[in-house]
């Protein structure tokens, strides 16, 4: 039973990695940049939740709304103040931009919102699930938040593979270049991409808050680190790969956590993460790339 | 040309009235000290006390605590008749917690002519300071600075409040002797020296007191979201009661899980958990039941609590401010006085011999006061009081008797 218990709260900390890891690898997979901001853009996304909710007393659902709205116009913007005038730079240069803007949406929410912890009240309003007399609870955000990631995961495949939008990300994912050549609107795909990336990462601030609501500006930070590790951990670049590798990686941190050592789960953690890419560098679902020579 | 020959004079001007400036200033700086020797020597009757902390910034509402509870100490000493027939004068200045600016404030306080230091109130400036106090022979009296290392500069360095590792062990002391439970687990942060210096003197204390700590759970400032695999451990160790020696965000993470898996021990803290209450937007109903180590609530019923509440009030200060703090600066006061009692001291005497005779009256008084009914003293510098606790019952704070 207790493994049980573990397992489950296992999947409900992965099922977020996963939520916020499909949007580091969809900016990935079709941009070819780690936009080490991510994790903050979901951090922005949950206080506009909580000014909308808790200061304005909004319903839950328009909070949500105005913060996709929101995340997704600040994306597009970091994208293109930021990233835009850097897209014939070293890959390098890119990266450190990223962490700069990083640190700047951190510095602005502690500007804006001080550094002492809100607490959250959850956009979930569904009862949890109680099995075998109350020994093993799921919460309502954990089914949310699964859900949640399976439609996403599914919607994104299918926007990509089946629309023309879709089909203009991947050809600028292969070859920049050429998708040029071949009259696709290069910037106006990548604009695209980050809209979209910044809004999935609006709804991971929502629901990540709803499961554990202490919010203050780092509380982006460490969940964006994870989930970029469980994006690489299924294969940087894979959509199922981003949503495997970040409920694997919650199973692993909290069954460490709960039979080896607390002090130790996070060690165990990128153990197991060096193991996965020395074995398949590629990650779990990653493509096999051959390398042009 | 013109114009670059004028700025070449303004420019050579301003040379001249920098050093003239320079000269001149050491000699203001000696004018003023010069005046204050003078003005003690003149006024035999007056004992200095200065006072160093944050009145401006993030911990602004500590200092100012520290401040009203000060000066409500100061003048009812005064108005009783003073220290040894001297009248006592309190002086404090702002060092909005930085480290740096509280060694220019203890420089402030010096010119001034301060004899013994009401100070500093936050740990890291106290530090700082401590090392000068013990240059100078200084008797240094914290109210509230908690961390180890503000005593470990000289011998004239003293606290009111508990250091942190102490909180520990009256944590543990306060569980056996209320009887609180056998079965305890810990939860603690082991990317933080606070948390892990009280979880180890807490573990020690337990075992000397026979209480068992049937699990101890870690985290990191990194992994400070999910608390379920620690809880669900001491759930299933049979733990009454979880010691979180922890500051309220975690806390408030962890309040909230454990009440998602059905899971209700008794949760015990130390004044990290102090002020649980005031995160914006914390469900109350949580933290209902939740127990911590501190020394004083203002709605206590005790003789010492009830007379320092209503004179504070009484002198119109603010209830803000109407915390631990104000009263530990209370309690700092009237300790110099009883020492200085002890030991005799007077206006007139320096600073340093003050320091020399407090250091051993201070160890041999014992103070009746608001944090403690009879607190005495070790020449480490560590005070000796009753642990106390409060308990969070409909989402306010009661002194558990």
């Amino acid at each position: 039973m207790k493994f049980l218990s573990q397992l489950i709260s296992g999947i409900s900390l992965g099922s977020i990695y996963s939520l916020i890891a499909l949007g580091y690898t969809m900016v990935y997979g079709i941009a070819k940049m780690l936009n080490f901001a991510h994790g903050d853009v979901i951090m922005i996304g949950g206080y506009v939740v909580y000014t909308a909710c808790v200061t304005a007393g909004l319903p839950a659902a328009a909070g949500v709304l105005i913060a996709i709205v929101f995340c997704t116009v600040l994306g597009v913007a970091i994208e293109r103040f930021a990233y835009k005038p850097l897209r014939s730079a070293s890959s390098l240069a890119v990266l450190i931009t990223a962490i700069g803007v990083s640190y700047l949406l951190q510095n602005v929410a502690l500007l804006i919102f001080g550094s002492d912890t809100k607490s959250f009240s959850s956009v979930v309003s569904l009862e949890p699930v109680s099995l075998a007399d109350g020994a093993l609870v799921i919460s309502g955000e954990t089914i949310v938040t699964i859900i949640v990631s399976v439609i996403i995961m599914v919607a994104l495949i299918v926007f990509i593979n089946k629309t023309r939008p879709g089909k203009a990300m991947l050809a600028v994912s292969e070859d920049k270049g050429a998708a040029q050549l071949m009259g696709i609107n290069v910037n106006g795909t990548i604009a695209l991409t980050f809209a979209i990336g910044s809004g999935l990462a609006a709804v991971a601030g929502a629901l990540l808050c709803s499961a554990y609501p202490a919010l203050s500006p780092y509380t982006g930070a460490m969940p964006g680190i994870k989930a970029f590790v469980a994006a690489v951990f299924g294969g940087i670049g894979s959509i199922p790969g981003a949503m495997i590798g970040g409920i694997l990686l919650g199973i692993i941190e909290n069954l460490s956590k709960g039979y080896i050592s607390s002090q130790l789960s996070d060690p165990i953690v990128f153990a197991v993460l060096i193991i996965v890419l020395l074995v398949k560098p590629t990650g779990l679902m990653g493509k096999k790339i051959n390398e042009k020579v | 040309m013109r114009i670059k020959k004028f700025l070449a004079v303004v420019l050579a001007l301003a040379v001249v009235f920098a050093f003239a400036s320079c000269t001149k200033n050491p000699g203001n700086a000696e004018n003023p000290s010069d005046e204050s020797n003078s003005n003690s020597a003149s006024e035999e009757g007056v004992i200095k006390i200065g006072s160093i902390g944050p009145l401006t910034g993030d911990n602004a509402v500590y200092g100012t605590a520290v401040k009203y509870g000060a000066e409500l100490a100061v003048k009812e000493i005064n108005e009783a008749g003073g220290i040894n027939g001297c009248k006592v004068e309190f002086r404090m200045e702002d060092d909005v917690s930085d480290a740096e600016k509280a060694v220019n404030a203890y420089g402030v306080l010096k010119d001034w002519g301060m004899q013994m230091l009401a100070g500093t109130v936050t740990s890291k400036p106290c530090q700082a300071v401590s090392t000068y106090a013990a240059e100078d022979n200084m008797f240094l009296l914290t109210p509230s600075g908690t961390s180890v290392e503000c005593l470990q500069a000289g011998d004239t360095l003293f606290r009111v409040c508990f250091s942190d590792p102490a909180q520990g062990t009256k944590s543990a002391d306060f569980i056996a002797e209320k009887g609180l439970a056998t079965k305890i687990g810990i939860i603690y942060n082991s990317s933080d020296v606070y948390s892990t210096g009280i979880k180890d003197t807490f573990v020690e204390e337990a075992a000397a007191k026979n209480l068992e700590v049937v699990a101890t759970e870690a985290f990191t400032n990194d992994s400070a979201t999910d608390f379920t695999a620690q809880l669900t451990n001491i759930r299933s160790a049979g733990a009454e009661l979880v010691f979180l020696p922890i500051y309220t965000a975690p806390a408030s993470l962890i309040l909230q899980q454990a009440n998602t898996m059905g899971f209700a021990p008794l949760f015990f803290g130390c004044d990290g958990l102090d002020g649980i209450l005031s995160v914006e937007n914390f469900d109350a109903s949580l933290a209902e039941g939740v127990m911590l180590l501190t020394p004083f609530v203002a709605n206590s019923t005790d003789e010492a609590t009830v007379k320092f509440v209503n004179a504070y009030r009484a002198n119109g200060y603010e209830d803000t401010y109407l915390n631990q703090f104000a009263a530990d600066a209370y309690d700092a006061i009237y300790t110099i006085k009883a020492a200085a009692e002890k030991a005799g001291v007077t206006g007139d005497m320096d600073t340093a011999a003050i320091g020399d005779a407090m250091k051993t009256a201070i160890t041999e008084v014992t103070v009746s006061g608001v944090t403690g009914g009879s607190i005495t003293w070790n020449a480490d510098g560590e005070p000796n009081k009753e642990p106390r606790a409060v308990k969070i019952i409909n989402g306010e704070y009661q002194m558990v008797e």
